[in-house]
């Protein structure tokens, strides 16, 4: 996994509570045994007219929101079903970092395992940064767990080990090997009804 | 200290890592789908890796599944799902319920059937309805595709525990009102986020006196209020459905004895309770694109609050005041994971019995599994919705999510037995109206929603 330190970027607000994750990617986009190309249909529903063409309306369509490093939404982001692909797709097309009110828990989960960094900001904050004009640049400082545009300083919290994975971008499976001797006594230990 | 049962099965299994951190938790059992399996097997594949516990690791196909002809995968990339978990089990040695076989069902609706389900047990499954097997006094979520990878590598997580929370359910519930109806109050009064950060337990009589197959269509909800983990504690309901099946224990007497040291010490173990009375409670239909905006059957739909509520009623056409006798319901649904088992298709049955569905309807209906599908059979079920008019199919998610080919076209309004009416969820430009399976068939025969508990069907 890369590792994330700090983000500089351009942002895109969408400040909207309960995004489900069949906004984020619907269904009929899961059909594939990749983990990669789809960041095309993110959004699908609301980024794409019946026809196919884009919705020129939609913020992710405009010419100035392109190259958007950065996601502000509002409460609850990510709710509903357990797809991982929405944090693919979000990944995809080239988000590093939302920055919401909350998120589901599963969703959040999803991001600890994929380097896309899922941070928490109450509202009045988040509405500074969704104000931020298309080609203003706002820093996502990880280390220092703070998030800066225009002079103001938004301190975050993370949980220490998930911060630890994602500034060194280790692999979880390789770290929980380590506890193999832990992992057989514990079987070692469990009941059996049979 | 006094402690809940969530946090004593929690601590039984915690390998590593202290309280208020991510802890290595052990999974007592994994359930796989076609959908969000194939990158994890992947995964395995390229990093050298094996299933560490196939004896813990259980699959079926569901999602994708067409229930008129289960063999003919028009959709290339369904059958590549499809196929791809096929191969996958047979490479790592999973064990598998494949296309056509007797077991085969929505992964949800087997694990119980099975016994693989039972107290006590740690379950995850890539899918958010995991909450489901909580019926059972498990703790029971969804996990996400590169957490099934790590399920399959290690048999363990990585999660920081949440939060507790108490749903004492009491009172006696009223005619024409079911497990459905409760789930829905709870989430149409506290909201869809309420629970998120916390595994619940309900409990209080009503619970008590529920049939496992209530409980679970209550545990299954729960990750709509946004609760990953729904709960409700093992007693002689779970004990005698789980004795006997499959993949049951051998021992029932000493497995009883273990599963009844997880239960909560008392009610100030939880860290937050919330009340439900049940004994007023009405019919719940949903109007808008979250389960959360619900209404009694016999209360106008609230006012525009907010955007989001403006957006709802723009995408499904209703206005504030209206009630939900008056959406005109063309499509109906009964099934999933939420209400697709035995006794739910009975109670539509007994509604649907001597009537037809109204004219312009289309019904389908999928069995949760495919024994529900020739138990309903054996007792006569399928005759009944056949004569009524509707669609009796093979077992799947099916139009719950519309991965199949059973998708709601565009701009009908759907009544439906499932979980999740967000935009476009049951086919694009769907409009889902979730409510009790007895509602729906009465909504099938109306053309639209009634209230059960005055009007003759």
């Amino acid at each position: 996994m890369e590792p994330i330190t700090v983000i500089n970027g351009t942002s895109v607000p969408l400040m909207k509570d309960n995004i489900d994750t069949d906004q984020l990617i619907p269904k009929q986009f899961l059909k594939n045994i990749l983990k990669v190309g789809y960041g095309q249909h993110l959004f699908y529903d609301w980024r794409y007219q019946e026809n196919g063409q884009p919705n020129p309306d939609f913020i992710l369509n405009r010419p100035d929101r392109q190259g958007a490093s950065i996601l502000v939404v509002g409460d609850n982001f990510g709710c509903g079903s357990s797809r991982e692909h929405a944090v693919w797709a979000l990944k995809d097309y080239g988000f590093k970092v939302v920055i919401a009110g909350g998120y589901s828990d599963i969703f959040y989960m999803n991001s600890t395992k994929n380097g896309f960094l899922a941070i928490i900001l109450p509202k009045e904050q988040r509405d500074i940064l969704a104000a931020a004009p298309a080609d203003a640049v706002i820093t996502v400082d990880l280390p220092n767990q703070v998030v800066e545009y225009d002079g103001y300083r938004f301190e975050f919290d993370i949980d220490p080990l998930w911060k630890h994975k994602f500034v060194n971008g280790l692999d979880d499976i390789a770290i929980t090997m380590g506890y193999e001797d832990e992992i057989e006594a514990y079987e070692a230990r469990m009941p059996s009804f049979n | 200290m006094n402690q809940t049962m969530f946090d004593k099965i929690w601590n039984q299994h915690v390998i590593e890592g202290q309280p208020g951190e991510p802890q290595l938790i052990y999974v007592d059992l994994h359930l796989l789908h076609e959908v969000t399996s194939p990158q994890a097997f992947e995964g395995l594949r390229e990093a050298g890796r094996k299933v560490r516990r196939t004896d813990k690791t259980f699959a079926t196909m569901d999602h994708n599944v067409p229930t008129e002809d289960i063999f003919n995968v028009k959709d290339a990339i369904s059958r590549k799902q499809i196929e791809t978990l096929g191969q996958n089990a047979k490479e790592f040695g999973v064990r598998l319920a494949g296309m056509g076989d007797e077991r085969q069902g929505i992964i949800h609706v087997i694990g119980p059937q099975l016994g693989l389900t039972q107290p006590g047990m740690v379950i995850v499954c890539g899918d958010s309805h995991t909450a489901t097997h909580g019926a059972f006094g498990s703790i029971a979520f969804g996990i996400g595709t590169s957490e099934v990878e790590h399920v399959l590598a290690t048999q363990t997580i990585w999660q920081t525990k949440p939060k507790t929370m108490g749903i004492h359910v009491h009172g006696k519930m009223p005619a024409g009102v079911y497990a459905k109806d409760i789930i829905m109050g709870i989430i149409a009064r506290e909201g869809v986020a309420f629970g998120t950060g916390y595994g619940a337990e309900f409990y209080g009589d009503t619970i008590e006196a529920m049939s496992m197959e209530e409980r679970m269509t209550l545990c299954n909800m729960a990750i709509e209020g946004g609760a990953k983990m729904g709960s409700v504690r093992p007693d002689q309901t779970t004990f005698d459905y789980v004795a006997g099946r499959e993949y049951a224990p051998k021992d029932m007497a000493k497995a009883i004895a273990y599963w009844q040291q997880f239960y909560t010490d008392s009610e100030d173990a939880f860290d937050r309770i919330i009340d439900f009375d049940v004994s007023e409670l009405a019919p719940f239909v949903s109007w808008g694109t979250n389960p959360g905006m619900a209404v009694p059957i016999d209360q106008p739909f609230p006012a525009i609050k907010n955007a989001d509520d403006q957006k709802a009623y723009d995408y499904v056409g209703l206005q504030p005041g209206e009630t939900a006798d008056q959406i005109p319901i063309q499509y109906v649904f009964f099934g999933s994971c939420t209400n697709g088992r035995l006794s739910d298709l009975k109670i539509a049955a007994n509604i649907l019995k001597g009537h037809h569905i109204a004219d312009g309807v289309t019904a389908l209906v999928v069995p949760g599994s495919r024994t529900i599908k020739h138990e309903a059979e054996k007792l006569g079920i399928d005759q009944i919705f056949k004569a009524a008019g509707c669609d009796w199919r093979e077992p799947g998610c099916s139009a719950c999510l519309g991965m199949n080919p059973d998708q709601v076209p565009a701009g009908m309004h759907c009544a439906s037995t499932s979980n999740r009416n967000f935009e476009g969820r049951q086919g694009a430009g769907s409009k889902t109206h979730l409510a009790s399976p007895a509602m729906v068939a009465a909504a099938a025969i109306h053309g639209h929603f009634i209230d059960i508990r005055k009007e003759a069907i």
